[in-house]
């Protein structure tokens, strides 16, 4: 990849991050401890789970008449929920694969969790048609291995069964190459663990990830590979999902464009999820620097480019069922936007096609709070698509007699807002033992798009200067060979010395890493306040660890003075 | 550095346009006036033993296919044809002769089409890039700037092109040949379909989108293009950001007028037919057959000691794009096949029947082209950067796009009376010259390098 990069792109990280902070802010959420908030909102979603449970199990101990299908509509919250949940996941193949052979740098800070959206949504998505079996126990019929049942074997003319293979494909795919993401990542929380447990738990995360040059290069391979593979993969899910509709013979579902336009809506709704998840999570985590305004703003003209992508496919299909001439076809369409179901329609036109045209406006789509407004809008909107081409093609059919209207029990109710519970509660764990953005890919452009760095070449400075501790430190250097107490004056002369009668001394213990131990050790050599710790560099560093001589390093790996200095200025 | 238009070239181009216009002006010539030269045309051709995949079965499938049309279009008609025990026999005479004329009507077709699948085809080209003009002006692309003006040579090929094909439909429409069955009043009136597709499937509102779609796209490109050399001029970033702007907003009305300009231009030839799909499908043929020829074009300069700082970084990008798109185009017609297949409607599947019956080779000879071809050449990535390979591969590219064009007009307009002789040939011949004398000679005006595009930098310094 080219690392030269044009003056007026603005940069990807802001906040004038060095390599180290990239390590100590993505991080921070998995060492940290959850705040309130976090189990706020788990509980919500644990309730909502576990109501979603329950759901489940009443529906099949008593079978699948809980729902609200009829004769008429036999099929409804089911696979609008299913289709819903996998066109989601899209985004986040998209995201990873895509963007990645279009090489766009502004990924990083986005695929991690995009990618994790992907597989929790697959899996809410695999629930519906496992308990719309009823007999759940039996799933492995649909896959065609030897039996003993006689003639029972799978239709392969079936694209429900094309379904079971390009999903179960497609989650395998996108996990493999999620994990493979991940491993320099978790190998980077590892080597800062400082608790044998989580060193053990990560060590075995990260597959025994080295980093060395030969690591990389597998590395870099393997991402290109899978990136080859996923795309394909990305298109082929949701074209396989249409199918379940196209195939068949139904107006309103027997459609050419449906496999192209499904894709579309797809990244369109995933997108737009992608968006409710991390306008949150940057907040929640302090990842502002990382997912900036202008990856929100990007992912907006992403949602306007495919909104506008799905309402030329909704005109194409009104207007060519007119063009026809085929008087079912015309009807169905007629019926959709006319009929009894012309609010779910109209909601489904407003949500998708006029909703993402306010993103031609610079002013909205940087707008943090329209945006997720939108997103939300827009998750809306796509299940609405959905319900409309299943629900409405379905309940007028062929027989007057027999057309009736659809309405969804508690069950069906509950159970789908179980899997948003279900969704939440493992993106939730997620976000506090995983590295939520992919730290050494945004090392890798931090140099090119890092505004530190960024600024640094606009200057006309070069980009990294010998640090100048590491020159003192060699100058003094008898004083550290010397004894303890030249050690700690040269190190009091750095911080400078507290004054018991003018200063306040402060709670060192606040600092992350520093206990009520160390704290007597700081305060035994002359540091009390957070200003001193903020002035620490490498080299006091370096000198506190031989006047302790306990946990090397780890005042620097924790960031003692970045710490210091935000507890200073509160 | 200036581009010069090498007298070899511009030589080899007219004689192209001049070998080419010969060809189709014999096939004008040639074409049958009246029923009985149709009759004996197509019995000369028989007894030639006339191979092409189409013997005496395939055109009696065709017959039937017609028939089955027809009585298609009766069901929709049923109650005008309520008695038809009574007249049947009357029908059946009556319709030896309208067969006939049929297909004397499909032999006065073949120059036509054989212009028309050309001319559209060239055009195609240029829209074509222009799409990705404009897409690569979006997306603030980094690595394309150095290729601009070679993209603004190929789109000025618009113009002439645009006119050219406006031009003949402007004489279908004054029934010149008998290519859109449905400017006929007299199909019309016994054809209940089109009945109800009049509101839109009418002359006179068909050449008004026609000159809509033109204009717009024409617009685009000369507003573009103006931009793009004033900011070279410049002293600011204005120009370019204009160009952004106007990029987008023309990819939003390229998003629709293309769909419908297939829908107008190649979809209504077959007036019964009818597939969502169609536009997006044609879409994907036109911008793989602009990216392949922006590929040759560079390569040809580049051949030449044009654009030094174009690197075989760019052409492998170009050589991706060619794999990628060939990969979606097939995506789209499989889709389309597929879903029409599957479902077997009598309305939509004879489409697909007409073409496996009568056009068996170059149906699936296009797929073999399109898609296989290119999948197994392009697939390794160290294959994309030596030249010709991508050479090799575009040629068979452009050719493939043109037999699915090729099959798009053709079973429509002549049936199953097609050829791939004198008049298609010298269509392809006379549009290839055209198309090189034009491009080339707008090559000439500007220099082929922009200076002050603001990604200029980063697309030197490309390096994949």
């Amino acid at each position: 990849m080219a690392h030269y990069e044009a003056p007026i792109r603005k940069p990807l990280v802001t906040g004038d991050k060095s390599y180290h902070d990239v390590s100590v802010d993505i991080a921070r959420p998995v060492e940290g401890k959850a705040n309130k908030q976090w189990w706020i909102v788990f509980s919500i979603a644990l309730i909502a789970f576990l109501w979603g449970i329950g759901c489940i199990i009443y529906t099949i101990s008593t079978g699948i008449g809980v729902w609200g299908l009829n004769r008429t509509v036999n099929w409804a919250w089911d696979i609008t929920n299913f289709v819903w949940w996998v066109g989601i996941g899209h985004a986040g193949t998209l995201i990873s694969a895509v963007l990645l052979l279009f090489r766009q740098k502004w990924r990083m800070a986005i695929n991690r969790s995009a990618e994790a959206m992907t597989i929790f949504s697959v899996i809410q998505a695999g629930l519906f048609p496992i308990i719309h079996m009823g007999r759940p126990w039996l799933a492995y019929w649909v896959l065609p291995i030897p039996n003993q049942f006689g003639s029972l074997w799978v239709n392969f003319n079936s694209p429900l069964l094309w379904d079971v293979f390009a999903i179960s494909t497609y989650l395998s795919v996108s996990l493999v190459f999620w994990w493979t993401g991940l491993l320099p990542d978790f190998a980077m929380i590892r080597d800062r663990a400082v608790k044998p447990f989580q060193k053990k738990i990560y060590s075995l995360l990260s597959f025994g990830w080295t980093g060395r040059a030969k690591d990389w290069q597998r590395f870099e391979e393997v991402s290109l590979v899978l990136a080859g593979l996923a795309t394909p993969l990305v298109l082929s899910v949701h074209t396989i999902v249409s199918f379940d509709f196209a195939t068949s013979v139904i107006p309103g579902w027997h459609t050419t464009i449906f496999p192209p336009y499904f894709v579309a809506g797809a990244i369109f709704s995933g997108f737009a999820m992608v968006n409710t998840l991390l306008i949150i999570m940057r907040k929640v985590c302090s990842l502002e620097d990382y997912i900036t305004v202008q990856h929100i703003e990007l992912m907006n003209i992403v949602i306007m480019i495919t909104g506008s992508i799905v309402g030329c496919a909704y005109i194409t299909e009104l207007f060519i069922a007119w063009y026809s001439g085929v008087e079912y076809e015309q009807y169905a369409f007629l019926n959709r936007a006319t009929g009894p179901y012309a609010w779910a329609y109209w909601a489904m036109m407003t949500c998708n096609v006029f909703s993402p045209q306010f993103m031609w406006s610079k002013k909205l789509r940087t707008s943090i709070m329209f945006s997720f407004f939108i997103s939300i809008v827009v998750n809306i909107g796509m299940w609405f698509e959905r319900f409309v081409i299943i629900v409405t093609s379905l309940h007028r059919d062929y027989l007057p007699s027999s057309w009736t209207m659809f309405s969804p029990t508690f069950v069906d109710i509950g159970i789908f807002i179980g899997t948003i519970g279900f969704f939440f509660v493992l993106f939730l764990l997620y976000s506090r033992t995983f590295p939520v953005i992919a730290q050494a890919e945004v090392k890798s452009i931090l140099k090119a798009s890092g505004s530190k760095y960024k600024k640094l070449r606009d200057s006309g400075k070069p980009l990294y200067e010998m640090p100048k501790g590491t020159v003192k430190k060699a100058t003094p250097a008898p004083a550290v060979e010397g004894n303890k107490d030249e050690k700690v004056s040269a190190l009091m002369d750095k911080l400078g010395s507290f004054n018991p009668e003018t200063d306040t001394a402060d709670e060192l213990q606040k600092i992350k890493g520093v206990g009520p131990q160390m704290e007597q050790v700081l305060n035994q050599i002359g540091i009390f306040t957070f200003a001193q710790v903020s002035k620490m560099t490498k080299s006091e560093y370096d000198l506190l660890d031989s006047i302790t001589e306990k946990f090397p390093g780890r005042a620097q790996r924790d960031d003692w003075a970045g710490q210091a200095k935000k507890l200073n200025n509160k | 550095m200036k581009y010069t238009f090498s007298n070899r070239l511009k030589i080899g181009s007219i004689v192209l346009m001049v070998v080419g216009a010969i060809c189709l002006i014999s096939g004008f010539l040639s074409a049958p006036s009246t029923v009985e030269e149709a009759k004996e045309m197509v019995a000369a051709a028989h007894g030639d033993g006339h191979g092409g995949g189409h013997g005496e079965e395939a055109s009696h499938g065709t017959e039937h296919e017609e028939d089955y049309m027809e009585k298609s279009g009766h069901t929709a008609t049923a109650d005008s044809h309520g008695d038809s025990d009574a007249t049947d026999k009357n029908h059946e005479a009556g319709h030896d002769a309208s067969h006939d004329e049929h297909v004397l009507h499909q032999l006065q077709n073949r120059p036509w089409s054989a212009l028309y699948v050309a001319a559209f085809f060239f055009f195609m080209i240029s829209l074509g890039v222009l799409a990705f003009y404009a897409i690569q002006r979006a997306a603030q692309a980094g690595w394309s700037p150095l290729l601009f003006r070679v993209m603004e040579g190929i789109t000025s090929y618009i113009v002439p092109g645009g006119i050219i094909v406006f031009v003949i439909l402007l004489l279908s429409v004054l029934h010149m040949n008998h290519m859109f069955t449905w400017v006929d009043p007299e199909v019309v009136a016994h054809d209940k379909l089109l009945q109800g597709k009049k509101g839109y499937l009418n002359p006179t509102f068909f050449l008004i989108r026609a000159a809509i779609f033109l204009g717009g796209w024409i617009a685009y490109r000369q507003y573009s293009r103006k931009l793009s050399l004033a900011q070279d001029q410049a002293d600011d970033n204005s120009n370019f950001k204009k160009n952004f702007r106007v990029s987008a907003a023309f990819l939003v009305f390229y998003l629709i007028s293309e769909s419908m300009m297939s829908w107008d231009w190649i979809m209504s030839l077959d007036p019964h037919w009818f597939s969502t799909l169609f536009g997006w499908y044609v879409f994907a043929s036109m911008f793989v057959s602009g990216i392949t020829t922006i590929a040759l074009i560079t390569i040809y300069l580049k051949s030449k000691g044009y654009l030094p700082e174009v690197n075989n970084s760019h052409i492998h990008d170009l050589a991706k794009f060619m794999f990628g798109i060939s990969i979606f185009w097939t995506y789209l017609w499989f889709s389309q096949f597929m879903l029409i297949w599957y479902a077997n409607i009598p309305e939509e599947v004879t489409y697909f029947v007409t073409r496996i019956e009568d056009y068996k080779l170059p149906f699936f000879g296009m797929l073999a082209m399109n898609f296989i071809f290119p999948l197994l050449v392009l697939m390794n990535s160290d294959y994309k950067r030596v030249n010709w390979f991508v050479v090799m591969a575009g040629i068979v590219i452009l050719f493939g796009h043109y037999m699915d064009i090729f099959n798009m007009v053709m079973p429509a307009t002549v049936g199953d009376q097609w050829y791939l002789g004198v008049p298609e040939i010298g269509g392809i011949l006379f549009f290839a010259g055209l198309f090189i004398y034009y491009v080339f000679n707008a090559l000439t005006k500007e220099e082929l390098t922009p200076k002050r595009n603001p990604f200029i930098e980063e697309s030197r310094h490309f390096h994949y």
